[in-house]
């Protein structure tokens, strides 16, 4: 994930960039090469201006305690000082949500308001969220450590467009009508499935929270929606927002908590009739695991990626240097379509790595919500240490550390913006999902081979392909498994466009017209008639 | 799963026209001997077995476009389900034959033509192997009834020309596969790119062997998919024959994989090989958790399944009777009652319960049982030994937990699994034959009140695979028709299986649908391609 804003600004000499991202956002980019990359997150912490005022459970309408009175601690990661105590949801606030979710689908109102009526409320939340934006920006931010500029002016204006894009489906949902083979009236009813358990990342949290609530409220299901334990205080206060807009209580139910207790309840419940989540590829296995000894609950996977990109001989190389760079180190790379394989052609590799070092190095990392910073902390200590892991192993296994390879600062989760190159196939940083800012640099020959080396992974999330030749494009648009090709582009991320994977990177897909499907059920209807004047 | 529309538009001929395409040449002949059938008394299955008129050709795995044995020799029998002789010994697929199916159906993906065929080509040899279908279609019917027990009156003029429709409806699909071009918040130009998933392993049940055959690999090919296709222990012959038809028609090899087996060998190992990657399964709902749990541990390769049933069907007491007793008796007891979508809770409102049940008592004690190949007969045996006991174990289920026995509840002959045509009424909700999935000839006829509840006890179980309704109000059928879970109603009528129609489960029915529009997304993988546009003319 991320957002068109970011990828049109970063790429704003090469195209025109689109009118509805114009409208804030001065710089991003271009300021941040004024700050060094050594001393911000030395600096004082700045205190994040918003109050956290939401850290109970979320159940039918009403801010509760966990059953067990349990908190957890959130933390900055600026720091690893707590943020606050929050409600910790375990299998019996599951259970009293999906008795709220069953209640609001089953008897209550939601399936059965009008599609405009329900649309409506999404548009008022849209519209409050508008109204909130700096505040929730300021809670993600300080929850998650990512740049507030790419909070407020990217992730929550996207939020915002992600609903009134699913509050526009909400009564466009048509069944068809279909030919029958003999004297027999055919039609089809699109419904929706009913409770919809969803377990959300920590890495876009509002963002993954819109791609799993849009649908499965436009389509008329009522959900249970488990955080990230790194990241629960955003969701509470949009889910605050929500019935401030309108939403009858029970439709949205949100309980924060840890994924072996609350998570596993939600995958292996009964009365769940669906459920969807974003994550690892190894925790996804669990889940359908559980769905399949649980009730068959329907599931669709979000899941890792190593996601190649491909720079050709004819590229651009100073465009594709600052693309490449993007596609990796974008939310401190913690993006699961991250482009985390940079495959050059041997023609222009070295002016490449070249150029891309001196991008990295360039990168202003510190306290993210000062201005200009492009890069905060990974989002907790045990990210950090797999990341500092993952670089070791790269420097151990022969690849050539061209930049970076630390920590940076001395306190918080922040990381040097990384560079290896003549990294080889078969070494861990070019087969694992770092996800953190290590950027690897593979050299290759002719299409045939990138084709094959590119493929040759268990992921197929994303692929970036840079190119100005139309032949290598379309051939490669076909050839990568991969559920999303960005060419001359990465990580545009329209409410239009729809993501997911192939492989072992996940099933089913979200975003655009497809993500439907995950959260309708068809029914056929099939009556006698009697004297038709057609068939 | 499966009837076909033909059946159903034959057996409701007095209530709605028919239609001209199923009204054809050799439909007359059913239906003639419905009318027939009557003179038949059920004692016909003790009389001397008739002699299908077919050679057992084929009974090798067919790997790589080349009928083999399985890698370890081994065979099993496939049994005559009238007699329980074998039939022939068929090659016995395991884990090794399986890789080696897969391996073939891998590079006929990844290297292969199939793929990189036009669409219009796949369509042709799907035409040519309709057309193929139709000119062997009494020796396919002949050996489907041969290894299945069902009458061959019914495999040959409803399923084996079924067979055919469906694949001319597929190769239809086969150029006609599109996707979008998607509107963007900016300057880019946004398509979606519908592609073949790559290998499909399929599992097919026994109940249904072509049709269900039909169902997997017709989309799969249309798709461009190439596929490992593993048949039921109990029903391996007609699948490879289809398999010969279908390298005449022009197939390339290792399109098309046909394994023999069992499910806790080969059927395992092919829901959690690493390279393929999609799995359907039609079977029960216990063996598609299994496969499930299989795709999980493994890769993660997405899964249809399409399992069990316990579906009502519901009698309100504005319904014909007459009509209403006919096709629930149609409902239950096609196919001996072995149809996932069986109407096997029969819901009678209590204004009509008496007349229902003993009409349906009458209308079940006519039922001809007997040889299959057996002109006029009605229902033939149970596929085997395992089947035909435990539909005679939920039979003395229902007596002793004092379900009323109308009718039936005994073998019919002395060899073979025959079972009489059996009707229980007084049936309660929580009686096991009332919740568990029998599979054989047993009615079950229970009584309502009014809409709420019947809406409320039809929904109390963790199927939803179908259900039927029997009401000449229109709010009622309505009504009815969207509160329940359900993936098919069918409202005065049963078990139209148009391939136009999706078909699929609600709850622990199962997951995704088969046939019709929705069948194409089981088999085609979506790709977003995002371009910059410069100087766009529109956005």
């Amino acid at each position: 994930m991320a957002s068109r804003r970011v990828s049109s600004l970063l790429s704003r000499s090469l195209i025109s960039s689109s009118s509805l991202f114009s409208l804030r956002d001065p710089l991003l980019n271009r300021g941040a090469r004024r700050y060094s990359n050594l001393a911000a997150s030395l600096e004082d912490t700045i205190t994040p201006p918003v109050k956290v005022e939401h850290t109970q459970l979320l159940i039918n309408g009403k801010f509760v305690d966990s059953a067990s009175g349990k908190t957890f601690p959130t933390l900055d990661p600026r720091t690893g000082e707590v943020i606050a105590q929050v409600a910790e949801g375990d299998v019996e606030d599951v259970n009293r949500a999906v008795v709220a979710a069953r209640k609001a689908f089953d008897q209550g109102p939601w399936p059965r308001m009008t599609a405009y009526e329900r649309s409506k409320i999404l548009f008022r939340f849209a519209d409050l969220i508008e109204k909130h934006n700096d505040e929730i920006a300021a809670l993600e931010t300080w929850d998650n450590g990512k740049p507030y500029e790419q909070s407020a002016n990217i992730e929550v204006p996207m939020l915002a467009r992600v609903f009134r894009y699913y509050a526009g489906w909400a009564d466009k949902i048509h069944g068809m009508t279909v030919p029958g083979d003999g004297s027999h009236h055919v039609q089809t009813l699109h419904e929706p499935i009913g409770v919809a358990g969803q377990i959300i990342p920590w890495n876009f949290p509002l963002l993954m929270l819109s791609w799993k609530l849009g649908p499965a409220l436009a389509c008329g299901n009522t959900v249970v929606l488990k955080t990230a334990e790194q990241t629960p205080l955003s969701a509470l206060l949009v889910g605050r927002l929500l019935h401030e807009a309108g939403l009858p209580e029970g439709v949205v139910n949100i309980v924060s908590g840890f994924g072996p207790t609350a998570g596993a309840a939600i995958a292996s419940h009964m009365d769940i009739d669906k459920v969807a989540f974003t994550g690892s590829t190894d925790v996804g296995k669990i889940i359908l695991e559980l769905a399949s000894k649980s009730n068959l609950k329907a599931v669709t996977l979000e899941l890792g990626g190593k996601s190649p990109f491909i720079v050709c001989e004819d590229a651009d190389v100073d465009q594709a240097v600052e693309m490449a760079h993007f596609a990796l180190f974008f939310n401190q790379g913690q993006c699961c379509c991250a482009g985390s394989r940079t495959f050059v052609h041997e023609r222009v590799y070295d002016e490449f790595v070249e150029k891309a070092k001196a991008r990295a190095i360039n990168r202003a990392v510190g306290d993210p919500f000062k201005s200009g910073i492009e890069q905060g902390p990974q989002v907790d200590s045990e990210q950090f240490e797999k990341i500092l892991k993952y670089i070791r192993h790269g420097v151990d296994s022969g690849a050539t550390l061209q930049a970076g390879g630390d920590r940076h600062g001395s306190k918080g989760y922040y990381i040097q913006p990384t560079v290896f190159s003549d990294v080889k196939d078969d070494m861990l940083i070019a087969k694992d999902e770092i996800f953190g800012p290590v950027q690897t640099i593979l050299k290759f020959k002719n299409l045939d081979e990138v084709i094959a080396r590119a493929n040759n992974s268990r992921y197929g999330l994303a692929a970036g392909v840079f190119t100005q030749n139309l032949d290598t494009a379309n051939r490669l648009m076909r050839a990568l498994r991969v559920g999303s090709v960005w060419i001359n582009c990465f990580d545009v991320f329209d409410a239009t466009i729809p993501f997911g994977g192939y492989k072992m990177s996940g099933i089913g897909r979200e975003k655009g017209i497809y993500s439907l499907n995950n959260y309708l059920q068809v029914k056929a209807v099939v009556t006698a008639i009697k004297n038709p004047a057609w068939l | 799963m499966a009837a076909r529309s033909r059946v159903s538009s034959l057996l409701s001929r007095s209530f709605s026209a028919s239609s001209p395409f199923l009204s054809r040449s050799q439909g007359r002949n059913l239906n003639n001997g419905s009318r027939i059938v009557r003179r038949f008394g059920t004692s016909s299955a003790a009389e001397e077995v008739i002699s299908p008129s077919v050679q057992v050709s084929y009974t090798k795995l067919l790997i790589d476009g080349n009928f083999v044995d399985a890698a370890s020799g081994k065979t099993f029998p496939t049994l005559d389900p009238r007699t329980g002789e074998v039939i022939a010994h068929v090659a016995e697929g395991d884990a090794e034959d399986i890789n080696r199916a897969v391996k073939a159906a891998r590079k006929a993906f990844d290297e292969g033509p199939w793929p990189k065929m036009t669409a219009y080509e796949r369509s042709r040899v799907m035409l040519r192997f309709a057309d193929l279908v139709e000119k062997h279609s009494e020796e396919l019917a002949a050996l489907e009834s041969w290894d299945n027990g069902k009458t061959y009156e019914q495999a040959l003029t409803a399923e084996i020309p079924m067979v055919a429709r469906l694949f001319r409806y597929y190769a239809g699909w086969a150029d006609k596969i599109h996707g979008l071009t998607v509107p963007a918040d900016g300057n880019y130009h946004v398509q979606t790119l519908h592609e073949p998933i790559g290998v499909a392993g399929q599992i097919i049940p026994w109940n249904f062997p072509l049709l269900m055959f039909a169902w997997k690999v017709g989309p799969a090919l249309a798709c461009g998919n190439t596929i490992v296709l593993k048949t039921a222990e109990q029903t391996p012959l007609t699948a490879f024959y289809v398999g010969k038809l279908f390298l005449e028609a022009g197939l390339p090899p290792g399109v098309l994989n046909i394994v023999s087996g069992f499910g806790a060998t080969a059927g395992a190992s092919l829901a959690s090989h690493m390279d393929v990657d999609k799995l359907a399964f039609t079977g029960s709902t216990d063996t598609g958790k299994v496969i499930l749990g299989l795709a999980a541990n493994s890769n993660l390769k997405p899964v249809t399944l399409e399992l069990g049933g316990k579906s009502p069907f519901i009698v309100f007491e504005d319904a014909d009777i007459d009509k209403a007793v006919e096709l629930a008796h149609f409902a239950l007891f096609f196919n001996q009652g072995q149809c996932c979508c069986a109407g096997s809770r029969t819901y009678v409102h209590e204004k009509v319960y008496d007349e229902f049940v003993e009409k349906a008592k009458a209308r079940a004690l006519k039922r001809v049982v007997g040889d299959p190949f057996k002109k006029g007969i009605e229902q033939g045996p149970q596929i085997d030994s395992k089947q035909f006991e435990k539909v005679m174990k939920y039979i003395r289920s229902g007596v002793e937990s004092n379900a009323t026995l109308e009718c039936g509840g005994g073998q019919v002959g002395d060899k073979g699994y025959f079972i009489q045509p059996t009707v229980f009424s007084n049936v309660k909700d929580d009686m096991l034959i009332a919740q568990d999935e029998i599979f054989g000839p047993v009615q079950s006829i229970l009584k309502f009140s009014d809409v709420d509840e019947v809406i409320k006890r039809a929904n109390d179980t963790r199927y939803g695979l179908a259900a039927g309704v029997f009401t000449k109000s229109l709010d009622t059928a309505n009504r009815v028709s969207r509160a329940l879970k359900a993936g098919t109603v069918w409202v005065n009528c049963f078990d139209v299986f148009d391939a136009a129609i999706p078909f699929g489960g609600y709850k622990m029915s199962g997951n995704g649908r088969e046939k019709g529009i929705y069948s194409l997304n089981n088999y085609l993988q979506v790709k977003a391609v995002v371009t910059p546009l410069n100087n766009p003319a529109w956005i």
